[in-house]
């Protein structure tokens, strides 16, 4: 049996860890490498590092932490921010991520999901959606559209559609994001994760919203996901990534807890 | 020194970095005297096995392992390795290097988890080994230990060489080998430590082959 994963989060910009609120009042809290490592000891599943800054001169500050995270940590790591070209996503793989996960690009271009797919494997393309809650009508039937460059323009598209979409494009996992819930702390959106896990057969990681373990098992449990992505609940100390996975087995979730 | 067989098939600078964590000497080669002077060989393999076999045959690289297995080079393949050391792979219907009998099958489709919930392939994520049969390369190692796994297609082998198996929508083999030769379904080089703990493992078994000799 599958274990279900616990991924921290790690947004990075000019190479130093960041967290911010609704996308915006970003702060810096310490180096990325050290946060990685730390994660890994404490048993995170995965994780997963966003560049936030992506410009062009921020990028080879960025893939020095990535080798940097590659040679200290040995569980599989994922990569996004900016990316828009297969050139750019070999980039990262070549500098040791497994998977690199794309989002406003492959929006703009969805080939982009399928030419990543047929040059690197679906295992290696993850899709980030950002999305935000909107009145549910004929083009937007689920209720949740997708939102892109960091939530300040809309598509159009609708959520679940998309992702039925990235699926077939030849994504081999879906990173569901809500920026109504990112950083509040009071839940993943369920709704959402729910109606995407329900829609396709790829694994979905809950993003936006942990502020406590019970939010990661409901991510799991009521939402269907695969894993659950986590930010501030253990950036700042809260909980340990050992307690939220404990709390998870004490529910009934399988889980890894063996390190 | 481990070589790390290189035919540009995608894991080779991992397996590398998780063995340099552990201070294993290691190149990652492509050279046939390099394979055949190594203490042990690892076989890393990420991919399709039909692109890989073509591109260990233009190296001349599926003759010099056939070649160092015979010689007795401890062996061990990760992933697509251990899939494509069988005799041939329902992936690309590729006849492979047949050191192992047995065959690559892939998973079958609408496969169900233990609590009734789908088994979408590739089974991609941490899932635990039942241990079938003490091997020195599972040595230390929590029974309860996950390892990372990567993959749609698994090894069916001789039941004789099984020594782990992992369940996800069905029982398949996830180690198999014996004495000098061993290959694992899941990529210990991601496995966090009981992967690195593998890893050492192997090296501590080349060690004494070599010393043997």
């Amino acid at each position: 049996m599958l274990s279900k994963r616990v991924i921290p989060c790690l947004d990075v910009r000019n190479g130093r860890l960041t967290k911010g609120i609704k996308f915006v009042g970003n702060e810096d809290i310490g180096d990325p490498v050290e946060s990685a490592r730390r994660y890994y000891e404490d048993g995170a599943d995965e994780i997963v590092f966003y560049d936030i800054t992506a410009s062009a001169e921020a990028r080879g500050i960025f893939l020095d932490v990535v080798e940097r995270v590659a040679e200290q940590i040995f569980i599989p790591f994922s990569v996004g921010g900016g990316i828009s070209t297969v050139a750019q996503m070999r980039e990262v793989l070549l500098a040791g991520a497994e998977k690199v996960s794309v989002n406003s690009a492959a929006v703009k271009n969805p080939r982009l999901i399928s030419d990543g797919a047929e040059a690197f494997g679906s295992q290696a393309i993850v899709v980030g959606m950002d999305t935000l809650a909107v009145t549910a009508d004929k083009n937007i039937p689920s209720g949740y559209e997708i939102v892109v460059h960091g939530g300040r323009k809309h598509t159009g598209l609708d959520a679940v559609v998309w992702a039925g979409q990235c699926q077939e494009l030849g994504a081999g996992e879906l990173c569901v994001n809500s920026i109504d819930a990112d950083g509040t702390r009071d839940g993943y959106e369920l709704i959402l994760i729910k109606a995407v896990s329900q829609a396709v057969s790829i694994p979905v990681i809950a993003s936006g919203g942990a502020g406590d373990p019970v939010h990661m098992y409901e991510a799991v449990s009521k939402g269907g996901a695969s894993a659950a992505l986590i930010a501030s609940i253990v950036h700042y100390g809260r909980y340990s990534i050992r307690d939220c996975k404990k709390y998870m087995a004490s529910q009934g979730a399988k889980v890894r807890l063996t390190w | 020194m481990l070589a790390i067989l290189d035919y540009k098939a995608g894991n080779q600078t991992s397996v590398r970095r998780a063995l340099e964590h552990l201070s294993i000497p290691c190149a990652v080669t492509a050279d046939i005297e390099v394979m055949d002077a190594a203490s042990g060989i690892v076989f890393p393999g990420v991919g399709a096995a039909g692109q890989a076999m073509t591109a260990l045959a233009q190296a001349g690289l599926d003759k010099a392992l056939l070649r160092a297995v015979s010689k007795g080079i401890p062996l061990l393949g990760i992933c697509l390795g251990c899939q494509i050391l069988l005799e041939e792979s329902e992936e690309n219907n590729t006849k492979t290097l047949g050191v192992v009998p047995g065959a690559c099958r892939r998973f079958e489709n609408k496969l169900l988890q233990e609590d009734g919930s789908p088994a979408p392939v590739p089974h991609t994520g941490w899932n635990s080994l039942r241990v079938r049969v003490e091997s020195p390369l599972l040595a230390g190692l929590d029974p309860a230990a996950e390892f990372y796994f990567v993959h749609s297609y698994y090894p069916d082998t001789d039941p004789a060489l099984v020594i782990a198996t992992t369940v996800y929508g069905r029982e398949f083999c996830s180690v198999y080998g014996r004495d000098g030769l061993w290959a694992v379904q899941f990529h210990p080089e991601k496995s966090g430590k009981p992967g690195l703990v593998l890893l050492h493992n192997f090296y501590n078994c080349c060690l004494e082959a070599s010393h043997a000799q």
